[in-house]
């Protein structure tokens, strides 16, 4: 390997730059963000560290390349593989061949999965939404109209196709946060006294002209919990789409819930739409699943509120709220979440039935700690929801009331 | 203070030894990570819970080295100003005042005598830059995630270079780079750009053994069989689903009111009354009832047993 040479540098190195080199790799295949300068670290880490032990082997290379803690187990995982015989290189071959010899059963967490992924050579397969291949023929370019109202779960392959394009090109709301930070403007309420001595000098310091500084704005941050259940699976992807794009102008943290909870937010950052939505399918393995509502909440609101919801965001609830056991967590659960964000708006596909009633006991408990509840079920819907966020919160659609709901914690 | 000779340390063992002798009691990740930051001169990132410990690395360090400890606490809205440098606008103003009166009409020749380092104040990230007599200061950027990102994206030149660029200045870089100590609480995502300019470490909570040595090393007052309880009661405590589980900032706090109680075991009500400096959710109190602490102490003894 020429590359390896080049970082080794001396002869009777090569190996072990060599072996790094692979390590990396398997690294990098099993999904960390490691660019050819880490490889560089990772060798003169080990070389100013000294190779002691399996252990201090273990806590140089951790040190360089591993820089999330998520980021861990991957690690660990696939040094106690790679690093298990001397030469781990010859162990990779082994495991590269087709007559390889057969895996461990494959381990329950996502990121583990992709390290077998990784070590077997093969990705799966990416997941294509359950398209029909029948061709409508009332679908033309004069149909938008139609195409605007049409239920999600009822459209054609190609519809949705086209549904995709129209969420993309959707102007995205246009909502601002004020921040701490300062910057140049003429009515800000406090003087900038660098930029006026600056100004000054232009004089020779006759006068001194006054600049002024404001408050920033930026667009608030999102973050959004997508339930991806067997109910829910029609209006997932839309909505996915949707955040995609949301995400180009702002702060986007998705989540997916099914039976377990998910942190797709790096995966949605592709630039391409679609290859975002196929690397988030691929992180989220329950996809058309189970739903526990609760738990997810739960873990959301233990695991990943502090981390979030720090810089006030919007919340998106996606779900339609069928919780098979639906108890007194849900109602906390949602008590808490609607504490810690800016607002919480709750997007229910089940909304498009004219006569909804909040009959089902997980809607009843959930409804009363909602800021805003609205539907999701086609482009009309998510325009609303554009236009929705770039208003001020409206507190009158405190819809649980609405519905002679009151909250119960 | 000790003596040049051991700096950088020649060995992960040197650097443990460095830390437990300025009372930090260090795991083997932990000594390597740092050991690791002082020999490739690479900023740390220390990521993790509140109350782990990871302030006290870069005070640790800067007691064991000998070196200034220079702390720039992080805050929403922290600009250049109070960060870096800042011009001391009176004495410009005075400046520019006196070469009026003295007849100066070159422009340059005001401009240049304004924004001379004369009248430039200095804030924490520029002073680690300064050489300093005692050997090149431990700067501890503190809290980076209350800042936002644009303050982030500012950092990138004092880790990747040791310098400063002042617009009218000209740039500022460090003789001796400053060991530089960056902490997290994780109230939200670093840049990739920032962390692939650092060494990153995880710092967690520690096993029972560990946080026995801290505590008798920190509290030496302390009774060896109230000590192994307490860490007993503290570690069964982190294996509840809490909110916020208890850090080793809690433990040596509960340590020492208990000493301040005069209590020489722990008993259900006096752990009850007390449950205060370990938990600081009415949540996570509400949950941990008379029958939830009767659980915990079970499993202290057994954790106490095994220890002693």
């Amino acid at each position: 390997m020429p590359e390896a040479d080049a970082i080794s540098g001396a002869p009777g190195r090569g190996r072990l730059a060599e072996n790094i080199l692979t390590f990396c790799r398997l690294l990098r295949a099993s999904g960390l963000s490691l660019g050819p300068g880490s490889v560089l670290d990772a060798v003169s880490a080990v070389e100013v560290a000294g190779i002691g032990g399996r252990a201090d082997l273990y806590w140089t290379l951790h040190a360089v390349l591993v820089s999330r803690h998520e980021d861990h187990e991957v690690f660990d995982t696939v040094f106690q593989r790679f690093w298990r015989r001397r030469a781990g290189a010859e162990r990779l071959i082994e495991m590269l061949s087709p007559v390889a010899v057969p895996m461990a059963p494959p381990a329950a967490k996502p990121g583990l999965r992709r390290v077998e992924e990784a070590f077997e050579g093969a990705l799966a397969p990416p997941q294509e939404p359950p398209g029909e291949m029948e061709v409508d023929a009332r679908f033309t370019a004069s149909d938008t109209d139609v195409l605007r109202t049409r239920d999600f779960a009822q459209m054609s392959a190609d519809e949705l196709a086209e549904a995709r394009r129209r969420i993309a090109l959707l102007k995205m709301p246009d909502d601002r946060a004020r921040i701490r930070r300062l910057a140049a403007d003429p009515r800000g309420p406090r003087l900038d006294l660098r930029a006026s001595i600056r100004a000054s000098l232009s004089t020779g310091g006759d006068y001194v002209p006054l600049r002024r500084r404001g408050p920033r704005e930026r667009p608030p941050p999102v973050v959004a919990l997508v339930d991806i259940s067997g109910s829910m699976s029609d209006y997932a992807r839309p909505v996915l789409h949707f955040l995609h794009a949301l995400g180009t102008r702002r702060r986007v943290e998705t989540f997916l819930f099914g039976t377990r909870l998910t942190n797709v937010s790096r995966a949605l950052r592709h630039r391409d739409p679609d290859a975002a939505l196929t690397e988030v399918g691929r992180v989220a393995p329950d996809w058309s699943g189970g739903t526990r509502i609760a738990t997810s909440l739960h873990l959301f609101n233990r695991d990943w509120s502090r981390r979030v919801l720090a810089q006030n965001p919007v919340v998106l609830l996606v779900t339609d709220g069928l919780e098979r056991d639906a108890d007194d967590t849900l109602a906390r659960e949602m008590d808490r979440l609607q504490r810690s964000c800016r607002r919480l708006v709750w997007l229910n596909p089940l909304l498009r039935y004219a006569g909804f009633e909040p009959k089902a006991r997980g809607i009843r408990a959930m409804l009363p700690h909602v800021d805003e509840f609205r539907p999701v079920h086609d482009l009309a819907s998510l325009e609303a929801l554009v236009a929705a966020l770039s208003g001020p919160s409206v507190p009158v659609l405190r819809r649980g009331r609405a519905y002679g709901l009151e909250a119960v914690i | 203070m000790p003596d040049d000779a051991v700096f950088p340390p020649a060995s992960i063992d040197a650097t443990a030894a460095l830390l437990s002798g300025a009372g930090y009691v260090p795991d083997r990740a932990l000594a390597t990570v740092v050991h690791l930051a002082l020999r490739m001169r690479r900023p740390l990132l220390l990521e993790g819970e509140a109350g782990v410990g990871k302030t006290e690395v870069a005070r640790t360090l800067a007691a064991a080295l000998g070196r200034r400890l220079i702390r720039l606490q992080c805050y929403e809205g922290l600009d250049l100003a109070a960060a870096a440098y800042e011009w001391n606008y009176p004495a410009q103003m005075i400046a520019i005042r006196l070469a009026e009166a003295a007849g100066e009409r070159d422009k340059d020749e005001i401009a240049s005598g304004v924004f001379s380092e004369r009248h430039l104040l200095r804030r924490p990230l520029l002073e680690a830059l300064m050489p300093d007599p005692a050997g090149p200061p431990v700067l501890l950027i503190d809290e980076l995630d209350r800042t936002d990102e644009a303050f982030e994206a500012f950092l990138l030149e004092v880790l990747a270079d040791f310098q400063i660029s002042i617009p009218e200045l000209g740039t500022v870089k460090a003789e001796h780079p400053p060991i530089i100590i960056l902490t997290s609480n994780r109230t939200r995502e670093i840049h990739d750009a920032l962390k692939r300019r650092c060494l990153y470490h995880w710092v967690g909570y520690p096993s029972a053994e560990r946080e026995l040595e801290i505590l008798r090393t920190r509290l030496p007052d302390i009774g060896e069989s109230l000590s192994r309880q307490v860490v007993g009661f503290v570690q069964a405590l982190r294996r509840d689903d809490l909110f916020k589980v208890p850090g080793v900032a809690e433990t040596l706090d509960w340590a020492a009111a208990l000493v301040e109680l005069d209590a020489v075991t722990v008993g259900p009500d006096t752990a009850r009354d007390t449950l205060g400096v370990l938990l600081k959710y009415q949540d996570d109190i509400a949950r941990t009832d008379a029958a939830a602490v009767t659980r915990l102490l079970d499993a202290a003894r057994r954790t106490s047993e095994t220890l002693a």
